[in-house]
Parts: structure tokens; C-alpha cells; sequence
């Protein structure tokens, strides 16, 4: 192969288990999987690409971009090792970050504890000075104080400071101030302002924020310090982007600075992954389902855009409890994640219900079919009872799996008079219904409809419950695509770099000053835009996005709405009130409230062009495949035992056509094709199903 | 086979179920106006059979509203039958008898039709800020001046609002506007769920939830009853006094374990007052129930048959089962004591699973004033003191327990109303010392924010009986209401802050458990460190130097 240009490009994500690297040439792609390197993250990530250079034939001087994605801000959280940090706030205010909500996750578990701040009380100091909601000054700053309180860091050793005053969102001068004391008094020591982490009201998710972003700012910034050098000195000449949790890319610097942004990168590329898949194949409404071994991820993709959120919880205590974590407030994917995958194991509760999840066998010692001394019955314990796993080509044949075992597993969840096969029906009904349940609310949440998308599934498990799934939210197409397993670095590469910023500016549409809001969006666009141009490409093609969100006086909860990319003038008043009505009324049905509308927070985000994905045409069914054999599987729609067919999908050509029901087999995974489905195979080898009797390539 | 199929296929629907109130509860705070339904969460959504037995609540819910809605739907289904609902109809009520015991919490029910049938029902019952008359304190004489009393009504009629109603609500109300704005997000929540039925009920071909209400409320029931025969036998009794409005009022309980159900009666509990803190029984079973729930069967999803072996009693005209015209706006701050009081019971019955005293009272801060234009204004934001101590955790900080509500955050507050809190934090030294210490208050500080005099509707609670420990640990500290400028302030009624001054509050703390000669040393020189005790109080309390 020969040297190309600098056409490669390098996607790398860093997980808790397995380092994902993916390489991309115009006419290939590379993938492997390494373990991740503990004690240092990037030792694994550079053999990784070392080794697929080495495949591709390549030189790192080939290289033309490269895309990380880590857990490293993340893990720094969960385990408590981020720095040694302080927070400086309003006087009587240091308890914020422990108090919270005042409230308990559970209603009636008395035993719980929410998890513990990132800043110790002693860490935790106020000084005197306060501005009220308006951003008038109620009380000046005490300077003194400051200093006397940074002299005190110092004695404790603090290495981060987080610097969160009360209303700062609406005027930040105090914070500012206290700020450049803070550089002055403590040199070296990195600081982070609330009105630059995080700058919207309610205090106690902007001062978590922000306590997030300095605890874990050292040691993001010296590790990306080592990899850039590293990456130099190897030879690569080529930009670093870093992934954030909003899906978009930005420059190590900006990285450095906000790594409270990174958290949900890895995530983030999947949906990114699954956005692609809707760019490829037309698809307007997606439901993105990545379902591993302990999770199931949802998540909605409009247009080809994954919907994004302002929050995000961290370190949960019940890990998917809502509330029980630390909230943090950043552009993030909007996602769910729910304890079900196909370690996931069942049991009976207190009632005699059968529940699953969110206990995971996980790897070790995994379901009881590994043989590997796991014996809990698990959902893949249940798909294997079920005849939906080949036990003699799972992994591509190099792991027997052991059917007996699965079925006498099975023996624990007797919760009525039956055999295996029925309380394996049970455990794939339960984890499809909680599934199908997390989806149900989170589009509630959402205010987004089911039943008119198609559901991608990817990740392990999900080829085996997407159509079940399906046919619980009525929708009438599944996508599974290719290169599930190593999603999320695929997606890296999809990604725009871009950048996203929010401010709080509270004010009715009908007394909106103009002159103020088009002030502050053009401040916010030419910071957005320094912070994309610093990654190169043609400032002219960077595409500004602005969002305003605006509630009802006196609602509690905002709704997102468009506003365009220029000086808003008088006449758009009316353009805005009528937006947020209509969405108001899609989300929340034709109820007149007759109160004027207020718009709390601005958003704008700038983003250079994405990689554009290449369409697929779509395509007509042309050959009926006719299986290999038969297997009987028992189906959980109607409780009756059908015969399916058996296919190999390494066989399988665009324009194949397979009947449901049918399973349809690889290395990895079974895609169970229900009798109400039938499955097609499309120009990139993706197996898209659909409802018998809808004509296949329809959307074409 | 086909009975295994059928039961999993019901399980399955249970577990649809408790997600479509789930929905229906995100629906509420979403839309809502009132700041303690969308910022607060006080409210709860919940389905019930066409008997009017609760099936499923959101997990959301807040004690003092779901098992009381549980209690109050059959009243709805005497006064309308379901034999004459239409579809589109909605039934509403405040009435604290029927329903969650204070004007201020109203309960919206309505018909889920399928297949032109009533297949169940589904309600709401949210914390209205504003009902008109004297606002949420403790100052009315008798329920006529608490506010605007809604009878059950039809609120909607085939899918046409009652005008009238609405015009004699916005006439009797501050906010007009927001209030009705409040009614329809109930509607609107109430149709989103009946719809959630609908599908439900087509998917698996059903013609109404009774068949699956059965199922659901004999598993739990059976289930409840099964954790209830594994206690000992017996009856245990327990009192606590409290401060009331203007002299202390005892409560008694006698807690009964019988085979299959936990009596309590409340006999000797002293008579109802003039004052607004009386607790109407549907409250007072809801909390006395939910506290004995959370030691007995946590984990049992809450509902008819769930909550059907807690039989509780109070005598007629005794302060926990008033009578009509009896003031009752201010009842959290008893009922929200009836844990503590029945956990008192349980914990000689099951030594070392219940947790001590606590501040349990909500200090809920309403305040009253005029902006500088001339124009009044009324707030409310929630604070929470400490919880008891626990059997081998210290009880929580700054938490509200049992009341399942959350605190606006002091920017939402700050912007909603012209008021100033400057300071908000753990109150050192307040956590009831003990081998577990109780959970620490917090001072709370508020002023207007140009200075201006403004009134307080107190309704503060353990004020002069601090939360006792258990098992040899020592009581919380005692709340504390004054003035800034150092007057001392009643906790209860309505009273003046004066131009310049502000309200101080400092919340109780939790009851500690077991002998302070049994705390970790380690424990104590953390708390000692971090602020939670001071230097004089570790050597006072814990020999601790």
C-alpha cells in the first residue's frame, strides 16, 4: 500500500476495560481492540495504533487526523482520584455541594446515603460578598478574604481551586476578581470559574459542575500534555481532537481547560455511530439502541442529529437511580442507560417478581452457559434456552457454550410451575418490557414519539431482543449494522468538531433587549468560533447554531426552540413566541396557557462541516434466501414454539432477502428475526427488518 | 403453560404500568407552575382499578399524597359512578377529608376509556401554591378561611372544561393565570397516562385493568403479609410530644403485630386544636403507614394490597382525625411526626431497625410582602433539617425525611420573588450525639432584598422538643426561630420581620443511636475536622479531646 496523503484518520477510545482504535483509509478500515493501560492510558492507545499502522502499511506521517475519546475524567470521579481541590463560594453558602436537592433518591430506603462531594467540608470556604438574582451587586467582594482563604489552600495543599458564587450566571465580575486573586496567590494551582464552566442558574448543579471540572483538570491536562508529545515525537504531525460528551470535537486546549465535557465521550461516539447510520440510510426519526453486556444505552437521533442534553449524572449511588449521582451541567448526548444487557441477571424479588438486572455476571465469571463458574441465569442464559444462540458458534466457535447449564439455571427464578424454556421466555420478556419501559419514558421526558422511528441496534446483545422490542413500541424497522463492537471509535470519526456554549440571560420574549441578547450571542459565536478555528479547516464553512430555551412565566422546565443565525430584530418577536408555542403544543397537547413566554438560557453552538457519510440507496429484496436448516425457538409475542431458519450472515449479499421467523447468525451475535418480521440485507451489508407485508426499499 | 405465559404477560404489564405514572408524573413537573410541584417534585400520579383500589404509583410520589389519593378515589366513584362516566370527563376536588388533608394539594381523577369502556382510572394530586384565603400557615380558625373549598365537581365534561368552575377559581385566587395553568398540566398528565393504558391495553388485547389490578394487589398484599408473619407477636406502645401551636400536644400510638396485619391506634392522642396543624385521618394513616413500609417491606411496590395490612385508627376529634370546619392547612407538621411515633413502637418489637427521632418536619418558609411598586408578593421554599440516626449509618444532613419533596434551589427562589437568603448551611453541633449520629440541621437567613418589612407564616416544628435518640443516643438539638437582631420569635403563626432585620432558622438536627462511648473515634475527629462538631461540644458530648 502506499503512502496516501494524509487521507488516514484514527479513531481511539479509551474504555474501563478495552481500548478501541479504529484507522480508516479512503478504501479500508482498520480495527483492534488492547487492553487498557491503567497507569498510563495512552501506552495502550499508542501500541494500538501502532499495531494497526503496521496492518494498514502505513507511517504516522500518513496520518491526517486523529480523535480520542477516555474515561479518564470519568474514572477520576468514580474512584475519588482527581486532585487535591478547594472550592471558594458566597459566604454561607459551603454546604451547597453537600446538601443538594435536600431530597432522597429512594422513598423508602432508609439505608441510603448519596454519594459524597468531590471537595471536603474543610476544603469548602465562603467570603463575604453577594449579588443578587438580577446581577446587582449586594455586597462587594471582600478581596482580603479571598487572599486570606487562598493563603489557607495553600497550607492544605490544594492543587485545583473551584471559585462558585451565587448568581454569577448573571453577573460574574465577582468571580472573575476572585479568580485572578486566586492565580496571583497560588501559582500553579489551576482554577475554575463557575461563570465560565457552567454559567446558568440553580446553584447547586453549576457549583457541582464546576467542582468537577478542577477536581479532574490536572491530571486530564498533564495526560493529554504526554500524549501530544508522545504522538510528536513519534512522528505524527497531524491534529489531536478530543471528543465531547455533546458529540462534537475539540482541540486539546479546550479540552484541558473544561474537562468536566469529556465524560461522556465514549458514549457520545456511539450515538455519533448511530447518527452516521441514519445519514447513510435517509432514516429522519432513529432510536439508537446499543445494548453490552450490563448496559442498554437509548437514544433519540432526529434529522440525523442525536438529541443533546444540558445535565448529566455522574457517580450515582444507584447507578441508575435518577438523582442518586452528582449532577453535572454540560452539553451532553441525551441518553438513557438502564442496568440490562445480557449479563444482566435475573431473579425473584420480595413479591415473587421476576426482575432483571441491574446486577451484570459480567465478563467474569459471566453467564452460566460460559462454563467459567458463573451460575445466576442471565438474559444470554435465557437467549441460549431459548434457541437463539448457536452454542456451537458463539465467539466464532472458540467458546462452547454449555446449554445444560443455562437451563438448570434457570431452576432459580421458578416463579411459576414451568420448564426452562418458559422462565428463559421470562426473562427475555422482563428485560425487553424494561427496556421498552426506558424508552417509553425518556420520549416523555423528550417529548418525542415512538412508534414512527426505526430502532439501530447495536452492541452485542441487541441483535437478539431488537425486534421483540420493536414490536412492544409498534415501530416497523430495525436497522443492525456492521462494526457494532467497536462503535463508539467508528463514530469519533464522524464527528464535526464543533463547540457549544450556554449563558443564562432571563427575560420575556416580549420585553427582550435586543441589543443585549444580539450582544451576548455575538460574544458567544466568536468564542465558539476561536475555540473550532484553533482545530484549522475554512473558517468560512463553520456553521453557527443558536437555540433559545423559554417556558411559560412561571413554569419550572424549559423548551428548546430555533433561533436564527444573525442580529434578531423586532419582527422576530413574534417568530419566537409562535416557535415555542408550537413546540410547546407537540410536546404537551393543545392546552392554551394564555401567559407571556420567557427565555431563560441562550445555547449556541459552531461546528465545522462533519464528515459527510455516503448515501444508500436503498434496496429492493432480490434474492429469498433459502436457510441452512431449522431450529424450533419459542416466540414471546404469541407463546407458541415456531420453526425458525437458520442463516449465516458471513453468507448473506446486499439484495438477500430472509423471511422471519429467522436467526440470523455471526461471530459475536444472533439477530432474531420474529415471525412478524422479515429481514433484508442493504448495499453496506447492514440487515435491515421489517413488518411482513411492507415492501422492503419503500424509503428509497 | 399457558397459566405461566398469562402470569408473565401480567408481570409484564405491572411493570408497564408503574412506568406510565412515571410518565405522567414527568408530564406534571414539566408543565407545572407552581414551584413546589416543578421545582419541589410534591406531587404524585398513580392508577387505580375500577373499584378505586390504587395499582400503581410514580416512584416519585410523596407519601403524604399517593397513600392518601389511594384512600380518596372511592369517594370520587361515589359521587360519580362508573357506569355514568363519558369519555373526556375529569372529577376534581380539594376537600382535605377526602383527600390529602389541606385545601392546597388538589386531586384530579379521571376515567381511562378503551373500547368505550371504563377499563380503570387515573389520578393526580399535586401542591397547589395558591388556593385563596389566609395562604398555607397555621393562622386560620376553621377551613372557610384557608381557601377556596373545590367539592368534587366535574372539572371537565366530555372533553369541555367546567367554565364555571374555572371562573369562580381565578376569581378567588392571587395568580389567577398560573393556577389555571396548574389545572390543565393535571388534565394534560391525566390524558397522557390514559392514553399509555389505551395502548397497553390493546397490545395485550384487554378490556380493562381489573383482571391485572387483582394480580397486582394480591401479590403485593401476599407478599406484605408474608414479611409481616415473620415479626414477633405483640403490642408495644409509644408517646411523643411535640410543640404545637401554643402548648404541646402528645401523640400515642399502640402498634399491634397480628399474623397477617400491623394494627395502630392512636387512643390517648390529644384532641384536635383551633389552629391549622390538624391532620385529617386519611393523612395521618398515609404517613403512619408509609414510615411502617419503610422498615417492614421497603421494597413492595406501594399499592392497594400493599398497603391494606396496616390498619391504622384515631379517635374521632382527636388531633389526627379532626373533623369538618377544623383549620387544617398547616397538618405536615404533625402528620409528617407520625413515623417517628410508630417507628417508636416498632423499634421495642424489632430492636436495631428503626432509625431515632428526627427532625421530620419540613420547614416550609412562606413569606408575604409588598414589592416596591405596591404589589404583594407571596413565596415558599422548602428547607429540610436532620434525620435520625441509623443502625449503622449517621442519619442524613439537611434531608427531608419522610416527606419525599426536594428544596428550590436559592437562585430559583431569589428570582421568583424580591427576597434575599444569605445564608443556607449545616448548623454544627445540631446532630443528636450517640455511636450513629443523627443528621446535622442547617441555618437558613432570608431578608427582603431592599430591606423592607415582611411577614412570616410560621409553621416550625420541634422547637421545644428536640428529635430523641434511641438506644442510648442523645436527642438532636432543637430548632431555633429568632431575629437577626437577636429577638426571639414564636414558632408558629404569623408574624413581622422588621425593615432592616432578617429571619434566622435554625433547623433541628437528628436524634443520635446507640452509646456515644461506642463511636468510632475515627468518626469523631472527622467530625470534629470537618465543622460537624465543634472542639467544645467533641469534649462535652464525646469525651473528645
Amino acid at each position: 500500500m502506499t503512502p496516501n496523503d494524509k487521507t488516514a484518520r484514527i479513531g481511539a477510545d479509551i474504555g474501563g476495560t478495552f481500548t478501541d482504535v479504529v484507522l480508516e483509509t479512503p478504501s479500508r478500515r482498520y480495527s483492534i481492540k488492547v487492553l487498557t493501560t491503567y497507569d498510563a492510558p495512552e501506552r495502550g492507545l499508542l501500541d494500538g495504533v501502532a499495531a494497526l499502522l503496521a496492518q494498514a502499511g502505513l507511517a504516522p506521517a500518513d496520518v491526517g487526523f486523529i480523535v480520542h475519546g477516555t474515561t479518564l475524567a470519568t474514572n477520576a470521579i468514580l474512584e475519588r482520584r482527581g486532585a487535591r481541590t478547594a472550592l471558594l463560594t458566597t459566604a454561607g453558602f459551603r454546604d451547597v455541594l453537600e446538601l443538594g436537592t435536600e431530597s432522597r433518591f429512594d422513598q423508602y430506603d432508609i439505608t441510603m446515603d448519596a454519594p459524597a462531594p468531590l471537595i471536603p467540608r474543610p476544603l469548602r470556604r465562603g467570603v463575604p460578598e453577594r449579588i443578587a438574582a438580577g446581577g446587582e451587586v449586594l455586597l462587594a467582594l471582600d478581596e482580603d478574604a479571598v487572599r486570606a482563604v487562598a493563603r489557607d489552600f495553600l497550607a492544605a495543599g490544594v492543587e485545583s481551586v473551584a471559585v462558585a458564587f451565587l448568581h454569577s450566571y448573571a453577573n460574574p465580575a465577582h468571580e472573575r476578581r476572585a479568580g485572578e486573586i486566586l492565580a496571583e496567590a497560588m501559582p500553579g494551582v489551576t482554577v475554575s470559574l463557575s461563570c465560565e464552566v457552567s454559567p446558568e442558574m440553580r446553584e447547586y448543579e453549576r457549583f457541582s459542575t464546576t467542582a468537577a471540572n478542577a477536581y479532574v483538570q490536572p491530571i486530564v491536562a498533564s495526560y493529554l500534555g504526554r500524549l501530544d508529545a508522545k504522538l510528536r515525537a513519534g512522528g505524527f504531525d497531524c491534529a489531536l481532537f478530543l471528543m465531547l460528551s455533546s458529540g462534537g470535537l475539540t482541540t486539546v486546549q479546550t479540552a484541558a481547560r473544561f474537562p468536566v465535557r469529556l465524560v461522556e465521550s465514549g458514549p457520545a461516539g456511539g450515538a455519533i455511530f448511530a447518527a452516521s447510520i441514519a445519514a447513510e440510510r435517509g432514516i429522519d426519526r432513529m432510536l439508537a439502541l446499543d445494548v453490552g453486556g450490563t448496559t442498554a444505552k437509548i437514544c433519540f437521533v432526529d434529522q440525523g442529529r442525536p438529541k443533546t442534553s444540558q445535565v448529566f449524572e455522574v457517580d450515582r449511588a444507584h447507578r441508575f437511580r435518577k438523582g442518586s449521582g452528582l449532577p453535572l451541567r454540560i452539553p451532553v448526548i441525551e441518553m438513557v442507560e438502564i442496568g440490562a444487557g445480557g449479563g444482566s441477571i435475573a431473579r425473584l424479588d420480595g413479591t415473587g417478581r421476576l426482575t432483571v438486572g441491574p446486577q451484570s455476571a459480567s465478563s467474569e465469571p459471566g453467564p452460566a452457559c460460559y462454563g467459567r463458574g458463573g451460575a445466576k441465569p442471565t438474559v444470554t442464559d435465557a437467549d441460549l434456552v431459548l434457541g437463539r444462540i448457536d452454542p456451537t458458534a458463539f465467539a466464532g466457535g472458540k467458546l462452547r457454550l454449555d446449554e445444560t447449564a443455562a437451563a438448570t439455571a434457570m431452576d432459580q427464578v421458578r416463579a411459576w410451575e414451568a420448564g426452562p424454556q418458559v422462565l428463559a421466555l421470562g426473562i427475555s420478556e422482563i428485560v425487553d418490557e424494561a427496556m421498552a419501559s426506558a424508552v417509553r419514558v425518556h420520549a416523555m421526558e423528550q417529548g418525542a414519539t415512538v412508534e414512527d422511528r426505526s430502532l439501530v441496534a447495536f452492541g452485542g446483545a441487541a441483535p437478539l431482543h431488537a425486534a421483540r422490542i420493536a414490536e412492544k413500541l409498534g415501530i416497523a424497522e430495525v436497522v443492525i449494522p456492521r462494526s457494532a463492537g467497536v462503535g463508539s471509535a467508528v463514530g469519533f470519526l464522524r464527528a464535526p468538531v464543533a463547540y457549544e456554549l450556554s449563558r443564562s440571560l432571563h427575560q420575556r420574549i416580549a420585553a427582550l433587549d435586543l441589543e443585549a441578547v444580539n450582544a451576548m450571542l455575538a460574544e458567544m459565536g466568536a468564542q465558539a468560533r476561536e475555540v473550532v478555528s484553533a482545530g484549522g479547516g475554512d473558517p468560512a464553512a463553520l456553521v453557527e447554531q443558536r437555540v433559545a430555551y423559554a417556558r411559560y412565566c412561571g413554569q419550572g422546565y424549559e423548551i428548546a426552540i430555533d433561533v436564527p443565525a444573525r442580529p434578531l430584530t423586532e419582527a422576530d418577536r413574534a417568530g419566537l413566541l409562535a416557535a415555542f408555542e408550537a413546540a410547546y403544543r407537540a410536546q404537551y397537547g393543545g392546552v392554551v396557557v394564555a401567559l407571556p413566554v420567557e427565555i431563560l438560557t441562550w445555547r449556541l453552538t459552531v461546528a465545522a462541516p462533519a464528515p459527510q457519510p455516503v448515501a444508500v440507496p436503498g434496496l429492493a429484496p432480490e434474492r429469498v434466501v433459502t436457510p441452512d436448516s431449522w431450529r424450533k425457538v419459542m416466540d414471546p409475542a404469541s407463546g407458541q414454539v415456531h420453526d425458525f431458519a437458520l442463516v449465516r450472515r458471513a453468507g448473506l449479499r446486499p439484495g438477500d432477502h430472509v423471511a422471519g421467523p429467522a436467526l440470523i447468525v455471526e461471530e459475536e451475535t444472533t439477530t432474531v428475526v420474529s415471525p412478524a418480521f422479515g429481514a433484508t440485507v442493504d448495499a453496506n451489508h447492514y440487515l435491515v427488518l421489517r413488518r411482513q407485508g411492507e415492501t422492503a426499499g419503500a424509503r428509497a | 403453560m399457558n397459566d405461566a405465559i398469562q402470569d408473565l404477560r401480567l408481570q409484564v404489564m405491572w411493570t408497564r404500568l408503574i412506568s406510565v405514572v412515571e410518565e405522567a408524573a414527568q408530564a406534571l413537573m414539566r408543565t407545572a407552575f407552581s414551584t413546589t410541584v416543578r421545582d419541589a417534585g410534591d406531587l404524585s400520579a398513580a392508577v387505580f382499578d375500577t373499584q378505586g383500589r390504587l395499582v400503581a404509583e410514580a416512584v416519585t410520589g410523596t407519601p403524604g399524597h399517593v397513600n392518601s389519593m389511594a384512600a380518596g378515589v372511592r369517594h370520587f366513584l361515589a359521587r360519580f359512578p362508573v357506569a355514568e362516566m363519558e369519555e373526556g370527563d375529569h372529577y376534581i376536588t380539594n376537600d382535605p377529608w377526602l383527600t390529602a388533608g389541606h385545601l392546597h394539594d388538589i386531586t384530579v381523577v379521571s376515567p381511562i376509556f378503551a373500547n368505550g369502556r371504563v377499563a380503570g382510572l387515573i389520578g393526580c394530586c399535586c401542591h397547589q401554591l395558591d388556593i385563596g384565603g389566609l395562604g398555607q400557615g397555621p393562622d386560620g380558625r376553621s377551613i372557610f378561611e384557608e381557601g377556596l373549598q373545590i367539592p368534587l365537581l366535574k372539572l371537565a365534561s366530555r372533553g369541555r372544561v367546567n367554565a364555571d368552575l374555572m371562573e369562580i377559581l381565578r376569581q378567588n385566587v392571587r395568580t389567577p393565570l398560573q393556577v389555571e395553568g396548574d389545572v390543565m398540566s393535571y388534565i394534560a398528565s391525566n390524558e397522557a397516562g390514559a392514553r399509555r393504558v389505551r395502548e397497553m391495553l390493546q397490545e395485550f388485547a384487554l378490556e380493562g385493568l381489573d383482571g391485572l389490578g387483582d394480580y397486582i394487589i394480591a401479590q403485593s398484599g401476599a407478599a406484605t403479609r408474608a414479611r409481616i408473619a415473620r415479626l414477633p407477636r405483640g403490642t408495644w406502645h409509644n408517646a411523643m410530644t411535640i410543640d404545637g401551636y401554643d402548648r404541646p400536644i402528645t401523640l400515642r400510638a399502640s402498634l399491634t403485630i397480628e399474623e397477617d396485619c400491623i394494627r395502630v391506634d392512636y387512643a390517648g392522642t390529644d384532641a384536635a386544636v383551633p389552629y391549622g396543624i390538624n391532620v385529617v385521618l386519611n393523612y395521618c394513616r398515609a404517613y403512619t403507614v408509609f414510615g411502617l413500609k419503610c422498615v417492614v417491606a421497603p421494597d413492595v411496590p406501594n399499592n392497594h394490597g400493599a398497603l391494606a395490612p396496616f390498619v391504622v385508627d384515631a379517635p374521632l376529634g382527636s388531633i389526627l382525625n379532626v373533623q369538618r370546619p377544623a383549620p387544617v392547612a398547616a397538618r405536615h407538621v404533625i402528620g409528617q411526626m407520625l413515623p417517628d411515633v410508630v417507628l417508636g413502637c416498632l423499634d421495642q418489637a424489632l430492636p436495631g431497625r428503626a432509625p431515632a427521632e428526627g427532625s421530620s418536619c419540613l420547614w416550609s418558609v412562606q413569606l408575604r410582602g409588598k414589592l416596591p411598586d405596591g404589589a404583594g408578593f407571596d413565596t415558599v421554599f422548602f428547607n429540610s433539617g436532620g434525620a435520625g440516626a441509623r443502625a449503622r449509618q449517621d442519619g442524613l444532613s439537611g434531608t427531608a425525611f419522610p416527606s419525599g419533596v426536594r428544596a428550590m434551589p436559592v437562585e430559583v427562589t431569589e428570582s421568583a420573588a424580591p427576597i434575599v437568603i444569605w445564608r443556607k448551611e449545616l448548623r454544627a453541633d445540631s446532630g443528636g450525639p450517640g455511636r450513629q449520629r443523627g443528621g446535622l440541621g442547617q441555618t437558613v437567613e432570608v431578608a427582603t432584598r431592599d430591606g423592607s418589612p415582611f411577614e412570616v407564616l410560621a409553621m416550625f416544628e420541634r422547637v421545644d422538643h428536640p428529635a430523641l435518640g434511641r438506644s442510648g443516643g442523645a436527642p438532636g438539638a432543637a430548632g431555633v426561630v429568632s431575629l437577626a437582631s437577636g429577638t426571639a420569635m414564636r414558632a408558629k403563626g404569623r408574624q413581622q420581620i422588621p425593615a432592616g432585620d432578617r429571619l434566622v432558622l435554625e433547623l433541628p438536627g437528628g436524634g443520635g443511636l446507640g452509646p456515644v462511648a461506642e463511636r468510632d473515634p475515627a468518626r469523631i475527629a472527622a467530625d470534629l475536622a470537618e465543622g460537624r462538631i465543634s472542639a467544645e461540644a467533641a469534649r462535652r458530648d464525646y469525651g473528645h479531646n
